[in-house]
C-alpha cells in the first residue's frame, strides 16, 4: 500500500482560506495531547490560552501590543518569502534596530532642555530602521554577490546581534547609577512612544503594524515592484525575461524586511520597555516567521496571524501562572503550529490517494 | 542505403517486435503504424528530429503510454505493458534523459529503493561492486548523490536498470548531459552489455555517436518509419538526409524588392559557455534585413539557447557593438532597453520563461511590456489597460481559453503560444526574435503563427526564427543559416538551397563552411 500525491490543477479559494484554520485546529489538538501527557487538563488549558485573554481590557490591549511587532516584522518578511528568499534573521535585525535607536535615547538622556526634544523620537525611529536595513544588507550582499545561503548567514547574524546588545548593555550603555544591573538608564518621556489612550498599554507603535499591512497590500496589488517580487518567487526565469535584476531585488526585499524588523525593535524599547536590557525580544523575529506563513504571506492574513500568535504568547504567560505549564510549552505549541501550517500547504497543493500495492 | 538486415541478426527471431504501433493525441498522430524489430545482442538506434515520435514510441514500449493501435511481441509472445513495473518485470529497462534520484541519499540507498525490501545494505554494496568490476560502472556506494556529476548519476540509473537483469535497455539521449569523457565511459559499458547478449535501443540525434555504436538504425520522421539502415554503411550526410527528409516543399514566392536595410546585426559575437553543459558562441556574424524572415537551423544543444539569450539581452555581450538593433549598439544593454529600441522576443520555453504559469494572462502582458509605458503609470501598474490589451490579443490571435483572465498554465500549448506570439507581434516590433516558435504546437496553430511572422516581416520588420524544424524554416524563411557547436554558418538563400545541404551543415559535416564561419 502506498500514498500517491497528485498536484491539483488549481486550488479552490475556499481551501486556500480554510487551510490555516485547519492547521490551527490540528495544532490545538496536538497541543492538547501534549498537555495531557504532562498531566494538565487540556480543557482548562484551552480556556486559559484562548478564551481568558478576551475577558478583560488589559489582556486585549496586551494582545494588540504583542501582535503589532509580529505583524510589522512578518509583513516585511513576506516580501522576502514571496521572492523565494529566506531571511531567518529578523530577530537580529529587530535587536539591532532596538540597540541603535535605544542608544540615541540613552545619549540624549537629560539633554532635552539644551537640545530641544521633538526630534529625538523621530531620529530614534529612523535610526532603528536604518540599523535594521544595514544589518539585513549583510546576508543580502553575501547572497547576491557570493551566492552564500541567506538562510544560514541571516540566522547566524541573530546571535551576533544578541551578543552585541548584551555587550553594550553590560558595558558602555549601562546605567552608572543602576547598582550594576545590566540595563541602561530609563529613557526620557520625550524619547518614548506616546500612549494612544491615557494610562493604558496601547502605545503609538502599534499603528506601524497596521500601516505596514496597508502599505504592503497596496504594493503587492498595484505596483511594478510588487509584481517583480511575486514574479521572481513564482517564475525566476520569466522574471529575468521581464528584465528584473535578481541582485537588485535581493537587496530591496532584504532592506524592507530588515527595516520593518528594525522599526519593530526600536518601537519595542521606546514603547514597551523604556530602556535597553540584555534581552529585548521574546523571540518576535522568529515568531514572525510563523505569522508570515499562518497569514499565507498575504498582508491581511498576516494581520490575523499576528493576533493569533500574540494570543498564544499571552495565553502561555497566563497558563504559566494559572496552571504551572512551563513557558517552553508555548514555544512547542508555536513550532507545532508552523509545522501544521506547512503541512496544510502540501494538502492544498496536492490531492492524496491511497493506492493498494500492485504486484507485477 | 541498405534496407537489408545485418548478417548477425538475419534469420533470427527478434527479441522485440513492434507492429503497426499507432498513437494519437487528439487529432495529432504522434506514431503512425510503426514497425520496429530489435534483436538480442544488437545496439539499435532510433533516429529522428525532435517531434518525430521517438519518445512516444519508447514510452509505449516501456508501459508509460498505451498505444491506440498495434502490437508488441517479446520473444514471440504478445505482450502489453500496463505500467513501467510490468515492462521491467518482463525484462525491459530504461535510462531516462532526466534522472529520478534522491539527492540527499547515498548511491547505495538510491539503488536499494528499486530493489525488494529483503535486500540488506551490505548485499547491495557487494552487488554494486560486482557491477563496477563487470561493466566499468565506477560507483562509490557511500557517496551522497548530490556530490556526483551527471555522468555518475547516469551510472546509478544504469546500475538500477542492470540489477533487474534486463534483456533490453532503452537509453534516451544518454549523452546529452555528459561531457565527452563521460560519454566514452558510457560507450565502453554499452559495448560490454551488448556482448553479453542484451539488446540496446539507443535514442539519439547525434549521428557520429550512432554510427560508432549501432549496427542498425530505424529512422522516424513525422511519426512514420522512413528507413531502416546500417549506420556504419551510411555517412553523416546520408543519415541527416534521412532524418530531415529529402523532398522539397513548395516555397511561397516572396517579393524580394521589399527588403529594407539591416535591422538586426550580430558582429563577431562570442560568448563563453555559461556552465558545464552550455555551448560557447564562436564569432557569430549575421544580419537580418527589414522585410525578411531569417532562419537559424540546427540540432538542439548547439548554442540556440545561448544565441537567443545574447539576442534578448538576458546574457550580455562583451562589446556593445556585438549586437545592433537598427544600427544602435545594444550588446551591453539589458532586455528592456532592447525592447524600447523596438525589439521583441519569444523564448522557447512557454511556461516559466516566456510566461509565468501561475500569473493571469493580463499579468503576463505586464511581464514583457512594463518597460514600454503602456501598462504602467510611473511605478504603479495600469491593470485596466493590461486587461484591454489582453482581450485584444485574445480576439485578434484567436486564443481559446476558459474564463475572462485565466492563469497562463491553464491554456493549451498552442493557445498559449498564440497568445505569447500575439503579445509581441501586436506591438508591431521592428525586430522579432523567436526560439522554436511552434515546438509542441498543433498543426493549425503552427500554421497561424507562421503566417503572422511572414505578415510582420512584410510590414518591414526583421524576423529571426531559431528552429529545429526544417519544414518550418523552408516554409517561412527567406534565408537560412545553420548553428553547429556555437558556430553560425554563412546564410543560404532558401530558394537556392536544399534540405540535404542544410542537413549536412546541421551535422557539422562540412568543414569548409565551418572554417568559413570561423574566418569571418
Amino acid at each position: 500500500m502506498r500514498i500517491e500525491m497528485q498536484r491539483r490543477a488549481s486550488t479552490p479559494p475556499i481551501i486556500e482560506f480554510l487551510a490555516p484554520v485547519a492547521a490551527l485546529v490540528a495544532a490545538v489538538l496536538i497541543g492538547g495531547g501534549l498537555l495531557t501527557l504532562i498531566g494538565k487538563s487540556p480543557a482548562q488549558a484551552f480556556s486559559v490560552y484562548f478564551l481568558e485573554p478576551f475577558t478583560d481590557a488589559w489582556s486585549l490591549q496586551e494582545l494588540v501590543v504583542k501582535a503589532a511587532p509580529l505583524v510589522l516584522i512578518a509583513t516585511g518578511l513576506s516580501f522576502c518569502y514571496r521572492a523565494n528568499l529566506w531571511n531567518i534573521g529578523a530577530e537580529g535585525q529587530f535587536v539591532m534596530g532596538g540597540l541603535v535607536g535605544g542608544t540615541i535615547a540613552v545619549v540624549t538622556q537629560g539633554m532635552e532642555p539644551v537640545l530641544g526634544g521633538y526630534w529625538i523620537l523621530p531620529t530614534m525611529l529612523l535610526a532603528g530602521v536604518i540599523a535594521g536595513v544595514a544589518y539585513a544588507m549583510i546576508p543580502a550582499f553575501l547572497r547576491a554577490k557570493l551566492g552564500a545561503s541567506e538562510i544560514l548567514t541571516s540566522l547566524m547574524l541573530v546571535y551576533i546581534a544578541e551578543i552585541t546588545l548584551d555587550y553594550f548593555v553590560r558595558g558602555k550603555l549601562r546605567d552608572p547609577k543602576g547598582f550594576n544591573f545590566p540595563q541602561s538608564v530609563p529613557f526620557d518621556d520625550i524619547a518614548r512612544l506616546p500612549f494612544l489612550m491615557d494610562g493604558e498599554r496601547l502605545h503609538a507603535g502599534v499603528l506601524f503594524g497596521l500601516m505596514a499591512v496597508i502599505l504592503a497590500a497596496y504594493i503587492f496589488r498595484r505596483t511594478l515592484f510588487g509584481f517583480d517580487v511575486k514574479l521572481v518567487g513564482s517564475a525566476p526565469k520569466a522574471a529575468r525575461f521581464a528584465g528584473f535584476s535578481d541582485a537588485r531585488l535581493t537587496f530591496a526585499v532584504f532592506a524592507i524586511s530588515g527595516g520593518a524588523a528594525g522599526l519593530a525593535g526600536v518601537c519595542e524599547v521606546a514603547g514597551q520597555i523604556g530602556q535597553l536590557q540584555p534581552v529585548i525580544s521574546p523571540g518576535y523575529g522568529f515568531s514572525a516567521i510563523i505569522v508570515a506563513f499562518l497569514g499565507r504571506l498575504q498582508p491581511w492574513g498576516i494581520l490575523v496571524g499576528g493576533l493569533v500568535l500574540a494570543l498564544t504568547i499571552i495565553g502561555g504567560e497566563n497558563a504559566q501562572i494559572a496552571m504551572k505549564v512551563p513557558l517552553d510549552m508555548t514555544r512547542v505549541f508555536q513550532g507545532t503550529l508552523l509545522m501544521c501550517v506547512l503541512a496544510m500547504d502540501v494538502f492544498t497543493r496536492y490531492r492524496f490517494r491511497l493506492v493498494l500495492w500492485r504486484h507485477v | 542505403m541498405s534496407l537489408s538486415e545485418t548478417k548477425a541478426t538475419e534469420g533470427r527471431k527478434p527479441l522485440i517486435a513492434m507492429r503497426g504501433i499507432t498513437k494519437r493525441f487528439g487529432d495529432f498522430l504522434a506514431n503512425d503504424g510503426i514497425d520496429l524489430d530489435i534483436h538480442a545482442g544488437e545496439a539499435h538506434a532510433l533516429l529522428g528530429e525532435n517531434g518525430a515520435g521517438k519518445s512516444t514510441l519508447v514510452k509505449i514500449l516501456y508501459g508509460l503510454l498505451e498505444s491506440s493501435a498495434g502490437s508488441i511481441a517479446l520473444d514471440g509472445q504478445a505482450v502489453s505493458f500496463a505500467s513501467p513495473e510490468a515492462a521491467r518485470a518482463a525484462g525491459i529497462g530504461m535510462v531516462f534523459q532526466h534522472f529520478s534520484l534522491f539527492d540527499n541519499l547515498t548511491v547505495a540507498e538510491n539503488i536499494a529503493l528499486v530493489l525488494p525490501d529483503s535486500e540488506g545494505m551490505e548485499g547491495i554494496a557487494a552487488r554494486i561492486d560486482t557491477l563496477t568490476r563487470r561493466y566499468g560502472l565506477q560507483l562509490d556506494p557511500k557517496r551522497d548523490v548530490w556530490t556526483l556529476s551527471a555522468g555518475e548519476r547516469q551510472r546509478i540509473e544504469i546500475a538500477r536498470c542492470l540489477l533487474q537483469n534486463p534483456k533490453l535497455i532503452i537509453l534516451d539521449e544518454p549523452t546529452s548531459v555528459l561531457t565527452p569523457q563521460e560519454a566514452e565511459t558510457l560507450f565502453a559499458t554499452l559495448e560490454i552489455l551488448r556482448l553479453e547478449g542484451r539488446a540496446i535501443l539507443y535514442i539519439s540525434h547525434k549521428l557520429e555517436e550512432v554510427r560508432r555504436l549501432c549496427e542498425r538504425a530505424t529512422v522516424l520522421r513525422a511519426g512514420k518509419v522512413v528507413a531502416t539502415c546500417q549506420p556504419r554503411e551510411e555517412s553523416v550526410r546520408s543519415l541527416a538526409a534521412l532524418m530531415v527528409g529529402t523532398h522539397l516543399v513548395d516555397v511561397r514566392a516572396k517579393p524580394n524588392d521589399m527588403l529594407g536595410p539591416d535591422r538586426l546585426t550580430l558582429n563577431h559575437l562570442s560568448m563563453p559557455a555559461q556552465d558545464m553543459h552550455g555551448v560557447a558562441l564562436k564569432d557569430v556574424t549575421l544580419s537580418v534585413r527589414g522585410g525578411e524572415v531569417f532562419g537559424i537551423a540546427g540540432i538542439a544543444g548547439n548554442g540556440q539557447d545561448e544565441l537567443f539569450a545574447s539576442l534578448s539581452g538576458e546574457q550580455l555581450a562583451r562589446q556593445g557593438v556585438a549586437v545592433q538593433i537598427d544600427g544602435i549598439s545594444v550588446g551591453r544593454e539589458g532586455i528592456n532597453l532592447r525592447r524600447q529600441y523596438g525589439a521583441a522576443f519569444v523564448p522557447e520555453e512557454r511556461n516559466g520563461h516566456a510566461a509565468a504559469p501561475d500569473f493571469s494572462l493580463s499579468d503576463n502582458i505586464i511581464l514583457s511590456r512594463h518597460a514600454l509605458g503602456d501598462v504602467t503609470r510611473g511605478w504603479t501598474l495600469d491593470q485596466a489597460n493590461a486587461k484591454a490589451l489582453m482581450r485584444d490579443i485574445v480576439e485578434k490571435f484567436d486564443v481559446r481559453m476558459s474564463g475572462a483572465d485565466p492563469a497562463a498554465r491553464t491554456l493549451s500549448g498552442g493557445n498559449l503560444q498564440k497568445f505569447l506570439v500575439g503579445r509581441e507581434v501586436s506591438r508591431a516590433p521592428s525586430v522579432l526574435v523567436l526560439n522554436q516558435p511552434t515546438w509542441g504546437v498543433d498543426a493549425a496553430a503552427s500554421a497561424d503563427i507562421r503566417q503572422r511572422l511572414i505578415n510582420l516581416a512584410r510590414q518591414g520588420a526583421a524576423v529571426l526564427v531559431i528552429s529545429q524544424d526544417l519544414d518550418e524554416l523552408f516554409e517561412i524563411a527567406d534565408r537560412i543559416a545553420v548553428i553547429h557547436h556555437g558556430h553560425v554558418s554563412a546564410p543560404l538563400i532558401t530558394r537556392e538551397t536544399t534540405r540535404e545541404e542544410i542537413g549536412l551543415l546541421m551535422g557539422g559535416a562540412d568543414a569548409t563552411q565551418e572554417s568559413l564561419a570561423h574566418a569571418h
